[in-house]
């Protein structure tokens, strides 16, 4: 099973609709990626939450469809809380 | 919280101060970032409770709704969910984690 990043980007794009977010495959097979997400939501949420966050977006594919995401999650001021 | 596998789960990140779900164990990983996470920790010489998830799917599916993560491994700390392995990596660069050990009285090497 795999994912397209298109269909990544756009389900992380519904969740977080101010978004920027970028998307790159680290393994060409459609199942490891990095994503960056920096969207004014993350505001004074831990990491935690804010990877759970997207996690949910994503709406149970994750480790079942798409088998590694790496997140990194910004608020807009670009700090890396 | 009605998921009778909760209550297992509630009593092993209570039992032990530091345990790791992973894919395989610590001597056999079955995934990169399960050794990783593995790595990470012995690094820093804490001791931690691990559990081989792929044994226990019942268990597997249970920590998904549990710490509201869907992948593994997942690391708690004295009860509380740390994350996955990029989470647990960025704070062990950061210093975070170790700050974060300090906080919670976990012995592990200052040295590395």
């Amino acid at each position: 099973m795999a994912m397209t990043a298109g269909e990544l980007e756009r389900l992380i794009r519904e969740a977080f609709p101010d978004a920027e977010v970028k998307i790159e495959d680290l393994a060409g097979d459609g199942n490891h990626y990095r994503a960056t997400v920096i969207s004014a939501a993350f505001r004074g949420r831990t990491r935690l939450q804010q990877h759970q966050m997207v996690y949910r977006a994503l709406g149970g594919r994750m480790g079942d469809e798409l088998h590694a995401l790496a997140l990194r999650t910004l608020t807009p001021a670009g700090e890396e809380n | 919280m009605s998921n009778p596998v909760f209550e297992r789960i509630k009593q092993q990140i209570e039992a032990d101060e530091v345990v790791l779900y992973m894919k395989g164990t610590p001597v056999f990983p079955q995934c990169g970032f399960s050794a990783g996470a593995v790595q990470v920790l012995t690094h820093l010489g804490v001791k931690f409770q691990s559990y081989n998830v792929l044994e226990d799917p019942e268990l597997r599916q249970g920590l998904k709704e549990f710490g509201d993560w869907p992948t593994f491994p997942q690391l708690y700390v004295k009860g509380e969910l740390l994350g996955g392995f990029d989470i647990l990596r960025d704070m062990y660069e950061s210093g975070e984690l170790q700050q974060h050990l300090r906080e919670k009285g976990i012995a592990f090497s200052e040295a590395a």
